[in-house]
């Protein structure tokens, strides 16, 4: 993988230069630390450092009943909280054996995919300025991303920390115009998407740039842990969506994109189409929503007492797989909760996808991770 | 339009006023050094006056244009249409503290900021804004730009080094080595002006344009992309600002910096980029003639605005481009623009053989020149784009594959 070159070395004698990336550095999408070695130009080693955002958000919920727990997931990974959200109130809704009604389902859908789109958005924004951008592709990747934020407060009242998912449906109904702001969302959203997509994807030094970066072989995917997008790029035909469809996902007609070569610019290309799946979905959602019906499924009590047992339950969130796994003794708290995090396990093959890189690719490539730090060191 | 003929409220040029103003010196009876001194003084202030004032608009142009670029507003609150935020921010960067680091080379750190703007303020002194308003009127113009210009690198190698810092290290030994690499290109682009036209003086290039009515734009085109190119490293702009790379190396060599210091080294960017203007504008696209036009509009306000014109287009340039790695940026200097400019001087020496053995007519040959110029440049460009192939990247689709059903692999790494 290494580059022709990092392995020279001087006759005279030298010491190794380390460049400390982050905490606090333009590039490193919140509190990640990376320390490179670099001989010149070329990174020579890289040793990331986390944990600066530990807060315990695995162990917390243990004291928790099983409805505060979901203000945590929001604060896990901070950029697809209803996707955090949705899992964790799918595990607890197996545990339960519960049922959740139609018109939840299709709402728990909308929501989660345009999340997704946000997600992207912000990721594609931040990428941008990565490569070196002027902040042009931020401030349009934001413009669609705010479109999204401003339908997330109409219907949830937040436009952060949603807390709208519950076990057995979501808090309260939608409000009356939500197909209409939907759909205007998705039509706003649409061309804004191709206008980053004008911007970016064909530009000639974007090109130089990220094609033929850190290319990762699918063997090495897998065994990395790799997921989502991240896995999508190298090729591996897998999606949690498709794979294992939860909640309604079997209704939908939607396609997944896949890579041919695993490098930056793949992970750049499935996300972009992502989102449009994404919208797709939505609209097809939409369409087949039912217009009225519960939204919580009945006959649930004030406190929460799943049966004793344990249960993973995993969805497809932007970042890869999210999973949930909550052990029940039957008290109203779970006994042991654990947070699978698709970008700390995205995260842990950096070593190997950044050395013998320049020292700006490795930001590129940290980029291209779509980290999220919070979930990261949770 | 000759200098110093009428009156001076004449303003199509300015150094009638100035004019004035000595030989009501010299009548009163003061020594001719004085209105020698004096007169130089005048251009001085004149031009220092104009590179502050108009790096000021120009912030706020290109904070204004860049924000609508990226659909927002720039600033909008200090003063009408926060036309004064420059200003503001001017102030602001006055009153702030400056923050030596404990290890920095204290002479050095001192000196830098102070180098950096000198080379960029020196070398506007050449440029006629009009015929006959020159600060300098040398005779080697071209070859001053050229060494001049460069000792700015110095500048910023020791910004990064002083600093004691590895960002600015690391910053400064980027910018040292895409410098040098460019100064070559810039020197061989500027190196066929003179070679066609037969003169260093600045003022003569002008001058051979408005004569033979062809803006040297049209007779070399090549060499202007590549100065173009050039100059935008040079001034370290995006897309080849990676000596200051935000998102990798926080500022490069001026990390350390702060308050005035900081501000002398924007400053210097700016005047820097003026002056690239400029070269442009006077060796390429006519200096301060339009068509005609000059009778009747003040030269150097056409001068002015071909050169604001021309640096709206770094504003473009930053505005939508990426920023290119070291290894292909330099890669791109030696392998491809090199030869290239080479190619051009070479071309420009053949052709002025060429017109002066014939002894044909300037309208005859200078058509002629230009379409074969442009034929030229294209298929240089193409070619040798092809030929240098190491550069461009390989071609594939610009789509992922879209599957429906999961499982499997689909993995076909080019070869």
């Amino acid at each position: 993988m290494a580059r022709p070159g990092a392995e020279h070395r001087h006759d005279l004698e030298t010491i190794d230069l380390y460049i400390n990336v982050g905490p606090q550095h333009p590039a490193t999408h919140g509190v990640f630390r990376m320390i490179l070695t670099v001989n010149g130009e070329l990174v020579e080693d890289c040793e990331p450092v986390l944990g600066y955002m530990h807060r315990g958000n695995e162990k917390l919920p243990e004291n928790c009943d099983y409805r505060q727990a979901i203000g945590y997931h929001d604060r896990t990974d901070y950029l697809a909280q209803f996707n955090t959200e949705w899992t964790y109130c799918l595990a607890v809704e197996k545990l339960m054996g519960l049922e959740v009604p139609e018109r939840a389902e299709y709402i728990r859908v909308i929501l989660g995919e345009l999340n997704r789109v946000a997600s992207h958005l912000m990721w594609a924004g931040a990428f941008g300025t990565d490569v070196g951008f002027f902040g042009t592709p931020f401030m349009y990747a934001f413009r669609e991303r705010e479109v999204i934020q401003d339908f997330f407060e109409a219907v949830t009242g937040e436009r952060m920390m949603y807390n709208y998912f519950r076990p057995g449906g979501v808090a309260w109904d939608v409000p009356d115009d939500f197909q209409e702001h939907a759909r205007y969302v998705i039509d706003h959203v649409r061309r804004g998407i191709d206008d980053l997509d004008a911007l970016m994807t064909d530009n000639e030094v974007f090109l130089a740039r990220c094609r033929g970066l850190s290319p990762v072989t699918p063997e090495q995917a897998i065994n990395w842990g790799l997921s989502g997008p991240m896995l999508r790029a190298c090729g591996v035909k897998h999606d949690l969506r498709r794979a294992e469809p939860y909640s309604i996902y079997d209704r939908f007609d939607f396609e997944i994109p896949v890579g041919t070569e695993g490098d930056v610019y793949d992970r750049y290309l499935v996300r972009m189409e992502e989102m449009r799946q994404s919208l797709r979905i939505v609209e097809q959602a939409l369409k087949q929503m039912p217009k009225n019906g519960p939204i919580m499924a009945s006959g649930l009590k004030r406190v929460l007492r799943p049966p004793p047992g344990e249960v993973y339950a995993r969805t497809e969130s932007p970042r890869g797989e999210y999973g949930v796994y909550i052990v029940s003794r039957g008290g109203d708290k779970p006994w042991r909760h654990k947070v699978r995090g698709a970008s700390f396990c995205n995260l842990s093959p950096l070593r190997e996808m950044v050395v013998g890189n320049y020292v700006a690719d490795a930001i590129i490539i940290l980029g291209s991770i779509d980290i999220v730090l919070c979930e990261v060191d949770r | 339009m000759s200098p110093f003929l009428a009156e001076w409220w004449d303003l199509r040029d300015l150094g009638n006023l100035v004019g004035a103003i000595l030989e009501w010196i010299s009548e009163r009876g003061a020594p001719d050094w004085v209105t020698y001194v004096l007169s130089g003084i005048v251009g001085i202030v004149a031009v220092l006056l104009w590179a502050i004032l108009s790096q000021l608009a120009f912030i706020w142009i290109e904070r204004r244009v860049l924000g609508r670029m990226q659909v927002r507003l720039g600033p909008n609150r200090v003063g009408p249409w926060g036309i004064l935020q420059p200003l503001a921010d001017a102030l602001k960067v006055l009153a702030k503290e400056m923050v030596t680091p404990r290890n920095a080379d204290r002479v050095l750190y001192w000196l830098a900021p102070i180098l950096v703007v000198v080379p960029a303020i020196l070398v506007l002194a050449v440029f006629p804004f009009s015929p006959g308003m020159v600060v300098a009127d040398l005779n080697v113009g071209v070859l001053y730009i050229v060494a001049v210009t460069s000792t700015a690198t110095i500048a910023v190698f020791m910004a990064g080094w002083s600093s004691s810092n590895k960002y600015s290290l690391l910053g400064a030994m980027r910018s040292v080595a895409m410098l040098i690499s460019y100064e070559v290109v810039q020197v061989l682009a500027l190196l066929a002006v003179p070679v066609f036209t037969g003169s260093m003086r600045l003022g003569d290039v002008v001058a051979w344009q408005d004569n033979y009515n062809a803006w040297l734009v049209f007779l070399q085109p090549l060499g202007l992309l590549a100065f173009i190119i050039a100059s935008a490293v040079e001034v370290n702009r995006s897309p080849s600002d990676i000596a200051e790379a935000e998102s990798e190396i926080v500022a490069g060599y001026h990390t350390e910096y702060g308050g005035i210091r900081w501000g002398m080294f924007q400053l210097a960017e700016y005047v820097a980029g003026f002056a690239v203007a400029a070269t442009i504008v006077t060796l390429w696209l006519g200096g301060w003639t339009l068509w005609g036009l000059e009778e009747w509009v003040p030269g150097w306000l056409i001068f002015l605005a071909k050169l604001y014109g021309t640096f709206f287009l770094f504003i473009w340039m930053r505005g939508t481009l990426p920023r290119i790695r070291i290894d292909q940026l330099m890669g791109f200097a030696w392998k491809f623009l090199l030869p290239l400019m080479l190619l051009n001087v070479l071309l420009a020496g053949l052709e002025k053989v060429v017109w002066t053995e014939t002894g044909a007519s300037a309208g005859l040959v200078l058509p002629a020149f230009a379409v074969l110029n442009f034929a030229l440049t294209a298929a240089l460009i193409v070619g040798w784009g092809a030929i240098a192939g190491g550069l461009s990247p390989r071609m594939r689709a610009k789509r992922p594959l879209l599957v429906r059903e999961v499982g499997g692999i689909y993995y076909q790494p080019l070869p």
